[in-house]
Formats: C-alpha cells, structure tokens, sequence
C-alpha cells in the first residue's frame, strides 16, 4: 500500500497539496500516481508567474510508460518551480512527497481547500480504482 | 487465467511488479526499468524469457520443410550451433511471426517463437509440417533465461562447470551449443553481448539463484523493450504483423532470394512487392528535444505520411527515439504529431544503440 501523508490534502487526479503559510502551498504526485506511471523521464512545469485555475492542465508528467496531465488543484499564480527535475525527474519516484515536488501555487481563494480529499478521502478513491 | 513461468517465485522475491503480457503473468520491473536498462548496457542483467516458445523440428525432410516455411534460407547453415533470424510468412506476403532457427543437422533444427504468436504459429507449422517427413515437437519443459550486458560472458563463466565453459569458449555471435544441461546460445534482443540460457524446469531457480549471487540484475519488460528498440530490433505485433510485409518492417535482409527456384511461402507477393517497389520503409526517428514519441502517433513526411510503431525515451541517449513505418520517399526530416502539437524529428536508420554506444 503506498504512503498518503495524513497532513497534507489531495486531489482525485493523484496531485497533493502542502500549506507553506501566506497563502502559498506546494503541489506534488502522489507516491501511488508515481507507482502507476513509471520511471519519470520529463517534466514539463509552468511557468513563474503563470495564472492558473482549479482543474485546469497546467504540467506533464512523461514516464517512460505515458504522457500524464498534471492539473493545478487550486486557482492561483505560479510562484515557484521545481528546476532541478529538469535534470532528476527521477526525484518524482524516488521522494514524490520531498524533492520530486513540482511547483508552488499562491492560493487566490484558500476557500477552495474545502474541495480536496483528506488522506483518508483520497486513500478511498484510489481503493475504488 | 494467466500462464505463469517456472521463475515466477523468484521475481516475486526480487521485488518485480508483474503484469498480464499475453496471457503470462510477467516482471514488468524490479523497482526501477531505467536502472534495470543501464545495468544491461554497463554491466549485466538477465531477463526471464522462458514464456517464448521453443519447438524442435526433426525429420528427414527438416532442412526442406524449413526452406518452404521461413523467407530465410536455412540451408545456409551448415556449421552446427549456427543460428538464423527470419520471418515466417503468409501466402500473402505478410509476416505470422518472426523466429531464430539454430542448425544442429540437415535433420535437427531448433525454433524458438514468441509466445504472444504461439498458438497460430504452432497451428500454421504444423499445417505445412503436415506435407513433410518431420516431427515437430514444442518443449514447454524448457525455461530461457536471456543473460545480456558486457559482463554477461564473464559473470556467467563464473557459475559453469569446466566441461560448460569449454563447450562456450569462444562461441561467435548467433550460435548456439549444448553445454552439459545447459543450451546455451550467444543469441539476444538487446544489442549487447551475451547468452540466451535454455535450462529445464526443474533447474531454472537454481540457475536464476546462481546468476543473482553472480551479480547478475534481474531486468523486466519494460527494459527489455526499450533495449531493443535502441538496438533498432523488431517487435512482433508493433513494428510488423501478418498485414505488414518484410520490405516495410526493416526485415530484407532477413529473406534469401536465392536461389531463385526455392519457393518459400509468400515468395511471390515480397518478390513482386520488391521489383515494384511499392511498401512503404523502417526508419529511425530521433527527438532530441523534449518529449517522448509514442507508437501509433502520426508522422508526416514530405508527400505522404507514416506510422510511428514502437516509440519510447532512450535512456542510453536521454531523448527519444522511434521506429517508424513511412513512405519510401521519406528524406532526413519528419514531423510527428504529439500532444496536438507537430513536432520535427530526424530521420535515421532504424538502429541507435550498439555495445553500450550510439551509433546515430
């Protein structure tokens, strides 16, 4: 069974979310989403100072199996990104929780926090797969 | 119900998610498929292949039943242990599977197919077999342990007996030799030096045990695909099927034209198919941005388009390359759709990587 830190939140689409304060949170995939998709061999992120809104395609994960959109949980702007998975994507498999995490999203509404999983609720959604 | 090979004990204990390939419940990876891939290319790894489907053919008449049922000419071997790769094809020239023939006599031969193929190929064997004075025998009691890298040989040597190593000692590359329990054959489908190890059954996990203390890295399918497809080797159902001829699927030089008078089956479709010109060719695609091209993606040449059919990311390379089926008068660029986007790719030969080295 893969790890799903009880701390922080989710998406049904396998991202997860970690408040850093000041409104600013760090989005990542999952430890399960990293196990369905292979050996990671690029990751496309947006760019600094992107806008994007809940829902809507903002990465892409390559693996050597697939090529996976990565959406952005909550509507905001890019603040920052992960560069060095330019040269480790690896990091998204070795420590998807840690190093592999992809980019920070400064929240426009925190209310929309309301609308991810809890570990539990995310652990549930994978079983139903 | 899925098939399950004799190691099957053994790749649960090395950490291996399995998958469903054709009806086998197979290692996918141990852990990680990129390290699995740079273990074979710098080191040693070995790959279970006792899925694949070894049949023996004996007979008076297995040296002419050969002639008539594969593009190849077998009767070009004439050193014993010598091994040929060709097609198997249908009347209408299109390929039922491809297959590595070992000589032993003009009366002993030995097959081994894909397991995907397994079914039609015995049934279309044993059709034409039934036309000859032979004996055409399948040995599921046989496991294959594909044992590939530069250091394969050597660490293999390490766990052969005296009178084994004596019998390998030198082998040229395709040949194949009984080696006490052993067959062993310097045969693979990873473009680096090696042996492809016939082993019965009852011996496999001892064998497999052995390789592993030997410091051999167990590898899964995800490696062995994209090993293969850097060294520029055909997938059966991918690159080519019984819709694809041999001309399209970078598979000529595995047809022997003479002599003329052989009449191997779908002779006269490739021969015409061949003075008209008129398949389309394998070629290499590289992308050396970012970006991995996929199988069954667009490509889009001057005057025409193609088919990408075995795409993957090149860990060797770092960037992605590609076999694609494309019209002959494809020059050295190409767009490939990706992600709705069009994407300029090089055209090559269909071979990347050779003995650890790009050979782009």
């Amino acid at each position: 069974m893969s790890n799903i830190p009880s701390e922080l939140k989710y998406a049904s689409s396998h991202e997860w979310v970690r408040a850093e304060g000041d409104g600013v949170f760090t989005v990542g995939i999952t430890e399960h989403a990293q196990e369905l998709l292979g050996d990671m061999v690029f990751v496309d992120l947006p760019d600094v100072d992107d806008e994007v809104d809940a829902g809507e395609d903002c990465a892409v994960a390559e693996s050597v199996k697939a090529a996976s959109d990565i959406y952005a949980p909550i509507t905001g702007t890019i603040v920052e990104i992960n560069e060095e998975l330019e040269d480790s994507p690896e990091s998204v498999n070795n420590d998807p929780y840690g190093d592999g995490w992809l980019f920070k999203v400064k929240a426009s509404d925190e209310s929309e926090l309301a609308n991810l999983l809890d570990a539990e609720g995310y652990k549930n959604s994978i079983d139903e797969d | 119900m899925t098939s399950k090979t004799v190691l099957h004990a053994k790749h649960l204990e090395a950490g291996a998610k399995m998958v469903d390939f054709h009806g086998w419940e197979m290692p996918i990876n141990y852990g990680s498929q990129i390290e699995e891939h740079h273990a074979v290319r710098q080191d040693a790894g070995m790959f279970d292949v006792s899925h694949m489907t070894i049949v023996d053919v004996k007979g008076a008449d297995a040296q002419a039943f050969l002639r008539k049922l594969v593009a190849n000419d077998v009767a070009k071997l004439t050193v014993p242990g010598k091994a040929l790769y060709t097609g198997m094809l249908n009347e209408q020239g299109g390929v039922i599977d491809d297959l590595i023939i070992y000589f032993f006599t003009e009366t002993e031969y030995r097959l081994v197919v894909n397991s995907a193929t397994r079914e039609k190929d015995l049934a279309h064997i044993g059709t034409v077999a039934a036309d000859f004075e032979v004996t055409v025998t399948e040995r599921p009691e046989y496991a294959m342990i594909a044992v590939q890298g530069p250091n394969a040989k050597e660490k293999t040597a390490t766990i052969l007996s005296a009178e084994q190593q004596a019998a390998v000692e030198g082998m040229k590359p395709f040949f194949g030799a009984q080696a006490g329990n052993l067959f062993i054959a310097t045969t693979g489908y990873t473009g680096e030096a090696g042996y492809e190890i016939v082993v019965h059954n009852d011996d496999a996990e001892a064998l497999w045990q052995q390789l592993l203390d030997a410091g051999v890295r167990p590898a899964g399918l995800g490696a062995r695909d994209t090993l293969r497809l850097e060294a520029g080797m055909n997938l059966y159902g991918s690159d080519m099927d019984e819709t694809v001829s041999p001309l399209a699927a970078n598979m000529a030089w595995t047809i022997a034209w003479e002599p003329e008078d052989r009449d191997f089956i779908g002779r006269k479709v490739v021969e015409q198919q061949r003075a008209d010109k008129s398949t389309d060719k394998l070629v290499g695609l590289v992308l050396e941005s970012k970006g991995v091209l996929r199988g069954g993606s667009k490509v889009i040449v001057e005057g025409g388009e193609g088919v990408i059919t075995s795409g993957t990311f090149s860990p060797t390379l770092g960037f992605s390359v590609a076999l694609a089926r494309v019209p002959r008068s494809t020059g050295e660029t190409a767009q490939v759709e990706m992600r709705k986007k069009l994407v300029d790719v090089k055209v090559v030969k269909p071979c990347f990587v050779r003995n650890g080295k790009s050979v782009i």
